[in-house]
């Protein structure tokens, strides 16, 4: 996916996370969670952060990224899962009404700050 | 010295689409985004559900495409009202997002309108996610694709409400297995409704429009 806009996206809302009172804050890393269901590539959104955080308090911020796995619920049998593969059916109930818990997302977790 | 965020991304996006939503539903309006890849049909698919719905629902279409108004021009011969985004002014995007919608469905005009439906950009990645203040999300698949394509894309046939399996008139002609691609889908998503239909046609049309009718 076009990682640019999403990495764009990250470094407006790292850069309104910042303590205003706070003279020249250097970043050290932000911490990421990425859904294994989304569509980003995390070497793809790292290479577009590092050309667009050039002269930025964002420079040299590390991205770390959790890559968060997919889990689906069966709300008519109760049985939770991690999906490796993109088979959702409940293999107890194969018309089970089938929840994704996790997987899909494109969060900023944290940043810390270069002490 | 950590400071906690715990934000979604594309959160200026979600907020987009949840104004998008709170308007169309002053409105009165049910609104549909059609995906795809490129080619599978679904301007011909709507160029036939508009003129099967119109005029008992009034119908208006968002189509979106990096280039060109052609998809608009030919819609727009149906009698619907139809407005065209553009994306190469946004720098090429490829998929739709909530802002985009917004800006269109005014100049469009919704006063009138039973059911909005988006076309969106031929894409089966990066239109899944993007909230664009949608009811319903359907997406196309055609015969003359893979079978497998629905485990290619899982977010695609996961975020959507029904499928449209179209072309099943080229079938003889084809090796293409039609209930291992809605096995396929069913796998990924079990329990969605799949219309195998032609638009070209018309054969298997009656039972998705039913189902989009049951929507409004």
């Amino acid at each position: 996916m076009h990682e640019m806009g999403i990495a764009q996206e990250l470094v407006r809302i790292a850069l309104e996370a910042l303590p205003r009172d706070l003279k020249d804050p250097r970043v050290a890393s932000l911490n990421l969670r990425i859904g294994k269901l989304s569509s980003v590539v995390p070497h793809s959104l790292t290479f577009c952060f590092e050309i667009i955080t050039k002269d930025t308090p964002l420079e040299h911020a590390r991205l770390n990224i959790e890559m968060v796995p997919v889990v689906i619920r069966c709300d008519t049998c109760g049985r939770q899962w991690e999906a490796e593969t993109p088979v959702f059916r409940c293999k107890d109930c194969e018309h089970g009404q089938v929840r994704l818990i996790s997987g899909r997302e494109i969060d900023i977790d944290s940043l810390t700050l270069l002490d | 010295m950590e400071i906690k965020i715990r934000k979604n991304i594309l959160e200026k996006n979600l907020t987009e689409a949840e104004k998008n939503r709170r308007y169309f539903r002053e409105k009165n309006l049910f609104v549909l985004n059609m995906m795809s890849s490129p080619g599978s049909g679904k301007t011909q698919t709507l160029c036939r559900t508009l003129e099967q719905l119109m005029p008992d629902i009034q119908v208006g279409v968002i189509v979106g495409d990096i280039c060109t108004t052609n998809d608009a021009d030919r819609l727009a011969e149906t009698g619907a009202k139809v407005t065209q985004i553009n994306t190469d002014q946004f720098g090429g995007d490829c998929h739709l997002s909530a802002p985009m919608i917004d800006t269109a469905a005014r100049k469009l005009g919704c006063d009138d309108l039973d059911l909005l439906i988006v076309e969106n950009i031929g894409n089966l990645v990066c239109p899944a996610e993007f909230d664009i203040g949608e009811n319903a999300r359907v997406v196309v698949l055609s015969v003359t694709e893979g079978e497998d394509k629905p485990l290619k894309y899982p977010l695609m046939f996961q975020v959507s409400d029904a499928a449209i399996l179209n072309k099943v008139d080229l079938l003889p002609y084809l090796d293409f297995d039609a209930p291992l691609a809605v096995e396929n889908m069913k796998k990924v998503h079990p329990g969605m409704p799949v219309f195998e239909l032609s638009a070209k046609t018309g054969q298997g049309f009656d039972p998705w429009l039913t189902w989009l009718r049951q929507q409004l």
